[in-house]
């Protein structure tokens, strides 16, 4: 899974860069300019990958509690 | 001057709650610095989000949105909801767990420790002081900004030259050198003066910050995000109805649209390299001395995965509503002047102000004022903290001062940079976005570093030194060369065969500081076996 989610990231990373819609002027559901439209898309890709980034790949200690002031 | 009262009213409000944080405090050093790492996961997600976001992301992105189209959402957003949230992730965590198992404030301390140089303190510190001086600065100039234009008169021409109507202020309300000129290009229009409203709100995010400290800083956060957030829906929900003119918002949204001009609708005036090199510029979050501050201030690792997943869908919610209000403005259904459309910056105030509502007018202003401020706090208490720390307590000696003193110092340290802040700030103001993308990419040149620091044995104190200087040598360049910020579209052209690529400065800094770091930390002697032991235990 840890290979799925940063797999994702880079595809995400690939899929920001929409030559295909550089220079259409659509305007979806009649108002939001598709290259807008997608890119909230990448962002709410985003969150999903980040939520199954810290579901899958968080760090196995990850119960770590602060003491007052750091352990030093 | 209803609107004023409002303001008015906000800023006393936040006093209050920095009074309040006060009488929570346990008076201690790390309580001032680090609320006692007691910060949970939402009002972790709020204050790192509302530090993230600042001036640069309502009245940068709609007048940047504005001038070039709906590609500016791609250009910072979107890209900062993969980068912000990755940098969390592979940097925050990790950081936050060295600093409570060692004990550090600052970013100069783990540097120091890690690459066991004292001296890369005396290079880190000045630098990092010096980036975050035009942050600093973008906030502190476009509140000002914001405040005199929706607190200003309409300018008409006369026989006698021009005069303001519906004034705030009558001239000669204030001493001239703050109306500069009153009814001129420059002058104050009978709003309040830039300069007046600029030295408000920095007395009274210095005043918060003074008593509050981070627990002041981080309650202001979480209340100034969730204010900005709700008033820059309701902003965008109103101004939709008063600009569409139609009574469905639906309807509204679709009219408005159609008046989009198709260059903004598009990216067609963006060059796909400098779009790609943009992405670099998030990157800036791995090393901003604020927000590792904020991450030190968490009360557990798990406190982080809030932030993580959320932050992207915080960015959207804040940035869409300003993209499409700036491309709106530059349709035919809002008429913005062109002295107004000359200047960017003020052209969000000036949709607010123009839907004649004065109560409106003044919560979005608090709203506006709420995004500059909740990343100004920070920023302001990380350099106290980082002086203090950094170079008080460092070369003087930690015994040799009382808690009490530790404080003040960090206190006087802040009003001196808050002064020589507003003192730049008097000058000549720049494009908030133009300026922030500077700023942003000074702070990604150094993003290999903290990777490298937290990932890489191979990484030697030499390495890190050739990356600071590196970085910060092609950032002076490179900001010279575009006469420090005055051309806005500045981009290194790079010719590969026969086509030439635009590519954004921060491309090439970033590129410079990881080649000089992998090279010098692989002629130079390697770190210590017990530094690595303690920041590698499981692969020594």
């Amino acid at each position: 899974m840890n290979k799925v989610v940063w797999g994702l990231v880079l595809l995400l990373i690939v899929l920001h860069q929409d030559v295909w819609f550089w220079t259409d002027e659509r305007l979806v559901f009649g108002f939001l300019p598709i290259g807008l439209a997608w890119h909230m898309g990448i962002s709410i890709g985003a969150s999903i990958t980040w939520f199954l980034a810290t579901k899958y790949c968080w760090p196995a200690d990850d119960d770590t509690q602060a003491t007052a002031g750091g352990a030093a | 001057m209803i609107q004023l009262w409002i303001i008015g009213g906000y800023l006393a409000l936040l006093l209050l709650l920095g009074f309040g944080a006060s009488r929570f405090g346990r008076g201690t050093s790390s309580d001032y610095m680090l609320a006692s790492h007691s910060i949970g996961p939402i009002l972790l997600l709020l204050s790192l989000f509302g530090t993230t976001m600042t001036a640069f992301a309502l009245v940068g992105s709609t007048g940047e949105a504005f001038k070039r189209g709906v590609g500016v959402y791609g250009m910072l957003a979107s890209s900062s909801g993969i980068i912000h949230s990755l940098c969390f992730f592979v940097l925050g965590v990790p950081l936050w767990k060295l600093g409570q198992k060692y004990g550090y404030r600052t970013q100069v301390q783990f540097f120091r420790d890690r690459l066991d140089s004292d001296r890369i303190g005396l290079v880190l510190f000045p630098v990092l002081v010096a980036l975050v001086i035009p942050y600093l600065l973008i906030g502190v100039m476009s509140a000002g900004l914001f405040i005199n234009v929706v607190t200003q008169g309409r300018v008409v021409a006369g026989d006698e030259g021009p005069t303001v109507q519906n004034a705030t202020f009558a001239e000669g309300t204030f001493p001239s050198f703050l109306e500069s000129g009153y009814a001129t290009e420059a002058g104050s229009k009978g709003g309040v003066p830039r300069h007046l409203a600029s030295l408000v709100i920095c007395g009274v995010v210095l005043t918060y910050v003074f008593f509050g400290g981070m627990r002041g800083t981080a309650w202001a956060n979480g209340f100034q995000t969730m204010v900005f957030m709700v008033l820059g829906l309701v902003m965008f929900y109103i101004l939709t109805q008063k600009l569409g003119g139609e009574s469905g918002f639906f309807a509204n949204l679709q009219k408005l649209s159609a008046s989009i001009p198709p260059e903004k609708l598009t990216r067609s005036g963006i060059s796909t390299s400098k779009f790609l090199t943009y992405m670099f510029v998030p990157l800036s979050v791995g090393m901003f001395p604020h927000l590792f501050q904020h991450w030190l201030t968490a009360k557990s690792a798990n406190s982080f995965k809030l932030a993580v997943v959320v932050h992207p869908i915080f960015i959207m919610i804040v940035w869409v509503p300003c993209i499409l209000l700036g491309v709106w403005a530059a349709g035919a259904l809002v008429n913005v002047p062109p002295p107004i459309a000359a200047e960017p910056n003020k052209v969000l105030a000036f949709m607010v102000k123009s839907t004649g509502m004065p109560v409106l007018a003044g919560l979005l202003t608090a709203g506006v004022l709420a995004a500059i401020m909740s990343s100004l706090d920070s920023q302001f208490l990380c350099l106290g903290t980082m002086f203090t720390e950094d170079v008080m307590l460092h070369y003087g000696g930690r015994d040799r001062y009382t808690d009490a003193q530790h404080i003040w110092t960090a206190r006087a340290f802040i009003i001196a940079i808050v002064a020589l802040t507003y003192f730049f700030s008097l000058f000549d103001p720049r494009g908030v976005f133009t300026l922030g993308v500077w700023c942003f990419s000074g702070f990604a040149s150094l993003f290999p570093l903290a990777l490298a620091a937290v990932y890489w044995r191979g990484l030697t104190k030499w390495g890190a030194y050739a990356t600071v200087l590196t970085a910060i040598g092609t950032w002076f360049y490179l900001f010279r060369a575009s006469g420090y910020a005055d051309d806005e579209a500045y981009a290194i052209p790079v010719t590969l065969g026969e086509t030439t690529f635009e590519v954004m400065p921060v491309a090439v800094m970033v590129l410079a500081s990881t080649v000089a770091m992998l090279v010098v930390s692989f002629i130079t002697p390697k770190p210590k076996a017990e530094t690595l032991a303690k920041f590698f235990p499981g692969s020594v």
